[in-house]
């Protein structure tokens, strides 16, 4: 850890909300992904199976 | 072989399945590379101590940010254009991601502000066109999910988009006008006179490359996103028809 | 086209049409802002401009909906539209209906409640100059918003928030043009850079703002 001196809580502070909005983000975006991913493979093979 | 075949729903989700992975990747190693580096193995600033740390997030969402809107222009002006779905979705993908980025910029940069200026937010040329931006983000992305009817969204949100634009560079002049900053000028410009010292450069380089790969892979994924949840939708209206 | 523009104004001068809500509205933000800030005539005194220009751009706001989406709901748009005049014709005719009903109004309005605020008396002239030459433009983006979301059945809200981020330049401009009046400075260039906003966004955004209603009527 490197010292940060008197302004440890801005960088780090800094750090974590990029960090959090970034991360935030992803799993947004790949969780919406997967669902989007996972319904239209049910819906396409139950047009299959209905013919 | 032309750019405009990935403009074919099915052969750009083939595409990307195999280019995905590899940007993912690459934009996580660059990313945390970066990071570290920056944030572990770099001097303080002899003026600004350790905050000179924060630029390595602060200065690639800056960045990106400008660059996410500059991408949807481009996207919607293709989608005017030659009408390729994938242009639409991928601008409309973009957006989010642009905002994110926005917020990561304005955020850091109040942190940042507090202990040099003494203040968390100045009505500074800079900060105020990013909120600015951010209210543009805000506007587009609220006109996508107001209007059903989806190629007539497409079609107002790039025309938004581009009129947006104009008004987004007339704003940056105005307010320039308006007040001049506290902000400093460019970090990174291909004239080297004013840069950032090349202890701190070669690390901000690698975040950058880092944001740039993250910003495209997000983009990809929504954009994939975005056409599997069109064709969703129109299969289940085709239900709903035969029915 | 001028058949168009007397039977806006008609429309809006009838009961119901909206006339003068804008400006009562304007009254009512001015006479409010001394309730938020406190009696002090000086510190009035150096916000009036500001003050002055928010209030009448929300004023504008206020009454933007109602340019297209009357004739959407009953189907004149239609008609327009299919008529040989050309739509971007009709867009601007109908900003110019909006800006006579609501912006004139506020213009000619702005110097009785800069007196309220107490503004300095050498910018009374800029205010009017600012005003007559901004206030347009602010009609003219409202029209490209309203085109936006003619379609929509709560547009509203939406509206403000598309374009209310347009508004910047315009009210930068204004705002400090009034302010170099007050300060006794030259306010040439904000009121140039103020008559070539109007002046584009007249010659160019009704190309956007027709574009837009055709895709809606699509």
């Amino acid at each position: 850890m490197p010292d940060l001196g008197k302004y440890a809580e801005t960088v780090l502070s800094s750090y974590a909300i990029s960090l959090v909005l970034l991360a935030g983000l992803v799993c947004l975006s790949i969780w919406q992904g997967a669902k989007a991913r996972r319904q239209l493979t049910q819906i396409e093979e139950r047009r299959k199976s209905d013919g | 072989m032309s750019i405009w075949e990935y403009a074919n729903p099915v052969k750009f989700i083939r595409t990307t399945d195999k280019v995905l992975p590899y940007i993912s990747v690459g934009a996580a190693v660059a990313l945390v590379g970066g990071l570290i580096w920056g944030f572990f193995f770099t001097p303080d600033d002899f003026r600004q101590g350790s905050t000179v740390k924060i630029i390595y997030i602060h200065v690639p969402a800056a960045l990106m940010a400008i660059n996410a809107w500059f991408m949807m222009l481009v996207a919607s002006l293709i989608w005017l254009i030659r009408r390729h779905h994938v242009s639409a979705l991928a601008a409309k993908a973009a957006a989010p991601v642009g905002v994110t980025m926005t917020l990561i910029a304005l955020f850091t940069g109040a942190l940042w502000g507090q202990p040099m200026w003494g203040t968390w937010w100045a009505w500074d040329p800079r900060l105020t066109s990013f909120l600015i931006l951010f209210l543009f983000y805000l506007g587009y992305m609220a006109l996508w999910a107001a209007i059903e009817d989806s190629d007539a969204a497409a079609d107002l949100t790039s025309v938004l988009c581009i009129v947006g634009s104009v008004f987004a560079v007339l704003s940056r002049y105005a307010v320039n006008f308006w007040n001049q900053g506290l902000h400093q000028g460019a970090s990174l410009s291909l004239d080297k006179e004013t840069n950032v010292d090349d202890v701190f450069y070669q690390p901000l380089l690698l975040s950058i490359a880092g944001f740039v790969l993250l910003f495209l892979a997000l983009v990809l994924l929504r954009t994939r996103t975005e056409i599997r949840a069109r064709r969703i939708k129109a299969l289940l209206a085709r239900e709903r028809i035969f029915d | 086209m001028i058949a168009i523009l007397i039977r806006d104004l008609r429309l809006a001068v009838r009961a119901g049409g909206g006339f003068g809500l804008g400006l009562a509205f304007f009254l009512i933000v001015t006479v409010l802002v001394p309730f938020g800030v406190g009696p002090n005539s000086e510190i009035l005194k150096t916000i009036a401009p500001g003050i002055l220009w928010v209030g009448s751009l929300l004023a504008c706001l206020l009454s933007l909906d109602r340019i297209f989406a009357l004739d959407y709901e009953d189907g004149s748009l239609d008609l327009l539209a299919t008529a040989p005049v050309p739509l971007e014709g009709v867009v601007i005719m109908k900003a110019l209906a909006h800006w006579v009903t609501t912006g004139l109004p506020l213009v000619l309005a702005a110097p009785i409640l800069g007196i309220l605020l107490n503004l300095e008396s050498s910018a009374y002239v800029w205010m009017l100059a600012s005003l007559a030459v901004g206030t347009p433009a602010l009609s003219v983006i409202g029209a490209f918003g309203a085109a936006l979301t003619v379609g929509l059945k709560r547009g509203g809200l939406l509206l403000s928030l598309l374009v209310l981020p347009l508004y910047v330049p315009t009210l930068i401009f204004g705002a400090e043009a009034v302010k170099r009046g007050a300060d006794g400075a030259d306010a040439g260039l904000p009121m140039m850079m103020l008559a070539g906003i109007t002046l584009a966004c007249a010659a160019l955004l009704p190309f956007a703002a027709a574009a837009a209603i055709r895709i809606n009527l699509r």
